[in-house]
């Protein structure tokens, strides 16, 4: 009794295990259901292609939802950022120059958004939601509604760096999402600006009162959201090469819960970045592993629900906080048992 | 880290008055607080106790009046809560002073981190600061608690050490402590008051703010008690039995 409770009590600190331990549950029945597609290399290869703007896009999403707050636009600035990248290059040839200017598009988003939130005081899940439908409105009327090719960039060095594969086989964007939760790991867990996130989403008014400068810690918050949020949609852009007005909507709601299957709390103050990389990656394999496990792909949604709801309760069950609680209740069941003989 | 005492006054206060509009939080209020002296601020809700404090840490300046810290006149127009800071002045609130999901460590150093150029924090040195404000210089005896524990583990009264460690480690030569032992039980009571000795053996001042007449007793050198906006009493605590301390407010009580 003692060891186990010792050792429920140290295995639920490693960050982001409980999550871990779901993602390789999950291969494990897709290996066990889909062995043709599971046992080979390929699949692997598809997710590492197909999930690296999910997966960014959840990690700054994690920053945002550990200050408290909520962003619904980022799949706005997919969609404008990647305009504004296709843009610029078909007119002016400079892949270099798009890029950078992508990601200011993002960033200016972003200070919109912060802007509405820290200084006006709109609730956040209110501002980004009118900036997604602004920003998205306006990338439609800016692009005419159409989606523009751009192939002609293949044979640069900026589509082999962010999309290229290495030894002709791992996608670089994977890499650079994996180097993404590195940095943004450290920004949240060893920098100042990740401690004023926590401390603001924990409890605004002791982070003002030991000074901490709530409003423009939120409002480079929202900017930072935006130029994550714009990189995810170069990389998008990049791989398709190709833009289309709805690229980033069906993003939307897979990263929401690529946050909360990883663990980060929804009342602030506690985020994840491990959490999140395993949480994209047990969204992003969902549809592929239903598939291939041959029940349908019309059941993607309702395992991705299943999947949500068991990966949160976990996390709650398992949260530290609430070892105490359980505990009392294995030895209260125990009790009630031993009474009862 | 005794201090030497280079002042008499950690701060004095001069006739000071506070209108809001036309209503006077505060008339004609004159005190000081002497180092290595623990002061009870007493009074009825409504007497002015929080306004007086919040003139003290620079939330907002008197309407009248001279206020000294370290026995040097502070200049009303300039003082705010971060000079406050500066002069070593530094209030824990009841619940206002913990990030509750958060490591104590990053607790004792939010917003005055210790860092390298680029902003990251340096976790270790942090983590064994925290660790002797907890243990030498407050006595922390929580069981099982670390620095690398989280707030929500702790217990009332060790929360209210945690805050008090804090503002000991940065400097505070006047500590002033709002409701300590409000809500806590009497075990826990005793591990404020034990905190708030702390306070005095390392040469700092302190005020404290309280309802429950015993806990203030016990702990002040000298009470003040205020009524309706006005000093309504200053007495040693050579001068006065609990007792007579609480005949003393009951009376004004009856009075209103």
């Amino acid at each position: 009794m003692k060891h186990l409770k010792l050792f429920l009590s140290k295995v639920v600190k490693i960050e982001g295990l409980t999550i871990i331990g779901v993602f390789i549950a999950l291969m494990i029945l897709f290996i066990m259901t889909a062995p043709h597609v599971f046992t080979g290399y390929r699949i692997y290869m598809s997710f590492l292609q197909t999930v690296p703007p999910l997966l960014i896009l959840a990690l700054g999403l994690t920053l945002v939802i550990t200050a408290g707050e909520m962003d619904l636009s980022f799949s706005a600035i997919i969609a404008f950022s990647g305009f504004i990248f296709c843009y610029i290059f078909r007119t002016f040839g400079t892949p270099w120059l798009a890029f950078i200017l992508a990601l200011s598009s993002g960033a200016l988003v972003g200070l919109v958004n912060g802007w509405m939130v820290a200084i006006i005081g709109i609730p956040s899940i209110m501002a980004t939601l009118a900036a997604q439908f602004f920003w998205n409105g306006l990338t439609i009327l800016l692009s005419g509604g159409l989606s523009w090719n751009i192939k002609e960039i293949k044979p640069y060095f900026i589509h082999t760096l962010f999309v290229g594969r290495i030894g002709g086989l791992v996608p670089a964007q994977s890499l650079w999402a994996v180097a993404m939760a590195v940095f943004l790991w450290f920004i949240l867990n060893r920098h100042t600006f990740g401690e004023h996130i926590l401390f603001i989403g924990d409890n605004k008014e002791v982070a003002k009162v030991m000074g901490v400068n709530v409003i423009s810690t939120k409002i480079k918050l929202f900017v930072f959201m935006g130029i994550i949020s714009a990189f995810a949609g170069v990389l998008l852009t990049l791989e398709m090469i190709n833009f289309w007005t709805t690229q980033g909507s069906g993003l939307l709601l897979p990263t929401i819960a690529a946050v909360f299957i990883g663990g980060t709390s929804i009342a602030g103050g506690y985020g994840t970045i491990i959490g999140s990389f395993f949480g994209a990656y047990i969204v992003g394999s969902l549809e592929a592993g239903v598939v291939a496990s041959g029940i349908g792909g019309y059941w993607t949604r309702l395992v991705t629900g299943l999947v949500m709801a068991a990966s949160v309760s976990l996390n709650i069950i398992l949260n530290r906080e609430q070892v105490e609680g359980i505990k009392e209740k294995i030895k209260e069941t125990i009790l009630i048992k031993k009474g009862g003989e | 880290m005794l201090k030497k005492e280079q002042f008499k006054n950690a701060v004095k206060m001069n006739n000071i008055e506070k209108y809001f509009g036309k209503v006077a939080a505060l008339k004609g209020v004159n005190f000081e607080v002497g180092v290595n002296e623990v002061v009870g601020l007493i009074g009825d809700n409504g007497a002015g106790k929080s306004t007086l404090i919040k003139i003290i840490t620079g939330v907002f300046p008197p309407t009248n009046g001279e206020i000294y810290i370290r026995d040097k006149k502070v200049s009303l127009k300039s003082y705010n809560v971060k000079q406050a800071y500066k002069l070593g002045v530094e209030a824990v609130f009841q619940d206002k002073s913990l990030g509750e999901k958060q490591d104590l460590w990053r607790n004792f150093f939010i917003g005055r981190q210790i860092t390298n150029r680029w902003g990251f924090i340096k976790v270790r040195e942090e983590k064994e600061i925290a660790q002797k404000i907890m243990f030498d210089m407050i006595g922390f005896r929580g069981a099982g608690i670390t620095a690398e524990s989280k707030v929500n583990k702790l217990s009332g009264g060790e929360r209210q050490g945690i805050a008090i460690g804090r503002a000991m480690y940065f400097d505070a030569d006047l500590i002033i402590l709002d409701e300590p032992t409000s809500a806590l039980s009497l075990q826990e009571v005793q591990k404020v008051l034990n905190f708030v000795r702390k306070i005095k053996e390392s040469g700092r001042a302190c005020i404290y703010i309280s309802h429950i007449l015993p806990d203030v007793y016990e702990i002040s050198d000298k009470f003040i008690i205020l009524d309706r906006g006005k000093i309504v009493a200053t007495m040693k605590k050579s001068e006065v039995t609990l007792k007579k301390l609480s005949e003393f407010m009951l009376k004004y009580a009856r009075a209103k």
